[in-house]
């Protein structure tokens, strides 16, 4: 059975580029232990959540809780720091720099040797390819493994929340699936997890409840089951019947 | 032969200064894509802090002329780094999320605000460095009498330099420095504090540039008020030749520019030596506008 208290939570959440309001107050509960999957079509407001919590931009309006507290005022280095790490949109790998110095500043704020070198081994474990190619340029890997150094990057920071942006995106079907697998050991080992996705057939599949973003709002929330057999979610996500 | 090799090593001791002033400029520019144009006068307030230290400390009194040069240079470095990182508070980082052109007027503003102060305080003319204070023999090269401090100088930025390639290079807050120039919202996701990245590049290049005002004091043994312009320009220079951002660039362009100088002034004629200078820098401008190590497409505008 998976904790049910309040982990991190979205009251009200409103953030606005300039004039524009990009997310008009919405509401999202996260509990210790889930996988959240974000649903939306391009635009909706995904990615602006994301950086919301991770405070890369900050809100106009409403207020980000995890464990009790806000984190709305904290720099993106604090919120690292309470272990809440941010795999974002298009990977960001360090491309000029190794592999092995990607993952070393994945875990920038843990100082613990003996530690990271068992987060280390974990990550070996999950992404092979990334122990291959440990002293090759992170710009030169291919766009799966690009993606697999960026999630063990953020892995690297120890996490108890895990934020994941469309890992998925440009990876051919066979890798989006290992790529999957892997979120859900992650998760089996204690990481809570947001997914950002636009392939919703597959985060429904491993998630436990989903949000359905629309421009800006949250439209409809659920159980993973629940949204999968929804025809209006087969209608628009799904691409038809499931 | 001889004239070669007499301007061989002087162009390598002047090129290691320009080396150490244009990493100055290569470095904040890789993180902050501005050019500080009060960097070359922060190098002059590293001459005129050493000169004053040498005086008031009588240092030459106690320590011979090897160790007078080093501590001098230290001492300079973290005073000059104290001043690099008071300038980031006060001239650029209230502008850093304004008009870019806001912080090219700030940092233009400070350059004539450092050489305005030290005109005020040490005067219009020119000042001396005490004479004598590193040796003045010369060292026999291939049977060419060259001045030894010719070679402490270029081994004295030599050094410099490879302490902070180590320190970029070989630690985890120089892992930092780099992945903050490359990215800087995945840097922060990262869970580095930006904010401290960029002070501490404001301690580091001013203070590079500090020890090359004391150099240049010591190699000259004059020292004025504006000679931040003309070294900050031939630094400035050398930081594009090598590819501006790109920190061996900034090394390799400096120690060129210093030899192509020389040969210049001593093959064609000294009146043309500056011309040539910048002849090198236009002729890179046109067939290499990212430098010779600048791989990577500087702007990000
Ligand atoms: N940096 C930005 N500046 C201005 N508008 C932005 C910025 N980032 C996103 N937006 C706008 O905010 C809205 C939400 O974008 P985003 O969060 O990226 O959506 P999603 O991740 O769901 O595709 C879009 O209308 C987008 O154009
Ligand atoms: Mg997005």
């Amino acid at each position: 059975m998976k904790d049910t208290s309040p982990y991190l939570e979205l009251r009200n959440l409103r953030v606005k580029y300039g004039n524009v309001e990009a997310l008009h107050g919405i509401s999202v509960r996260v509990n210790k232990g889930e996988i959240v999957t974000i649903l939306g079509a391009n635009g909706a407001g995904k990615t602006t959540t994301l950086t919301a919590i991770s405070g890369l931009v900050k809100p106009s309006g409403g207020g980000i809780f995890f464990e009790g507290k806000p984190l709305d005022a904290l720099p993106s280095h604090k919120v690292v720091q309470l272990g809440i790490t941010h795999s974002p949109e298009g990977r960001r790998v360090f491309g000029t720099l190794t592999v092995r110095e990607n993952l070393e500043l994945g875990g920038f704020t843990r100082r613990d040797k003996e530690q990271a070198a068992a987060i280390l081994k974990w990550i070996f474990e999950l992404f092979p390819r990334l122990e291959e190619r440990i002293e090759q340029l992170a710009g030169t890997l291919s766009g799966g493994e690009q993606q697999m150094l960026a999630i063990a990057r953020a892995l690297m920071g120890e996490p108890k929340v895990l934020l994941l942006d469309e890992p998925s995106l440009g990876l051919a079907p066979i890798l989006v699936r290992s790529i999957f697998d892997s979120i859900r050991e992650i998760n089996e080992n204690g990481v809570t997890v947001i997914l950002v996705e636009q392939n919703a057939r597959a985060a429904l599949k491993i998630a436990d409840r989903g949000y359905v973003m629309e421009v800006g709002k949250i439209v409809m929330d659920d159980n993973a089951d629940a949204l999968l057999a929804n025809p209006d979610v087969q209608a628009a996500y799904l691409g038809g019947g499931a | 032969m001889e004239e070669f090799l007499q301007q061989l090593t002087n162009g390598l001791a002047v090129g290691g200064i320009y080396a150490l002033i244009a990493l100055g400029y290569t470095m904040v520019y890789g993180i902050l894509r501005l050019i500080n144009f009060a960097h070359g006068d922060l190098f002059t307030l590293g001459a005129y802090f050493g000169l004053t230290l040498l005086i008031s400390l009588g240092l030459a009194d106690h320590l011979n002329g090897l160790a007078v040069g080093g501590v001098l240079i230290v001492m300079a470095m973290g005073l000059v780094a104290v001043v690099g990182w008071l300038l980031e508070r006060v001239a650029y980082r209230p502008l850093r999320d304004s008009d870019r052109l806001a912080a090219v007027v700030s940092a233009l503003g400070a350059s004539i605000f450092f050489s305005n102060a030290i005109m005020l305080v040490y005067g219009p003319r020119s000042q001396v460095y005490p004479s004598g204070i590193l040796p003045s023999a010369a060292f026999p090269l291939f049977g060419v009498e060259v001045p030894v401090m010719r070679f402490l100088m270029f081994g004295g930025s030599a050094l410099l330099m490879c302490l902070l390639y180590w320190f970029i290079h070989k630690t985890r807050v120089g892992t930092a420095i780099r992945a903050v120039a490359i990215d800087q919202d995945a840097a922060k996701l990262m869970g580095i504090n930006v904010n401290s990245i960029i002070a501490l590049i404001f301690l580091i290049g001013p203070a590079l540039g500090g020890a090359a005002g004391v150099m240049v004091g010591l190699y000259y043994g004059q020292i004025t008020y504006d000679m931040g312009f003309s070294f900050g320009l031939k630094a400035f220079t050398a930081a594009i030749l090598g590819g501006i951002g790109n920190i061996p660039g900034a090394m390799l362009g400096g120690i060129l520019l210093g030899v192509i100088e020389a040969m210049g002034a001593a093959y064609i004629s000294i009146a043309w030596k500056d011309a040539i200078a910048f002849a090198v820098l236009i002729l890179i401008l046109i067939f290499r506008p990212t430098g010779l190590l600048g791989e990577r497409v500087a702007d990000k505008v």
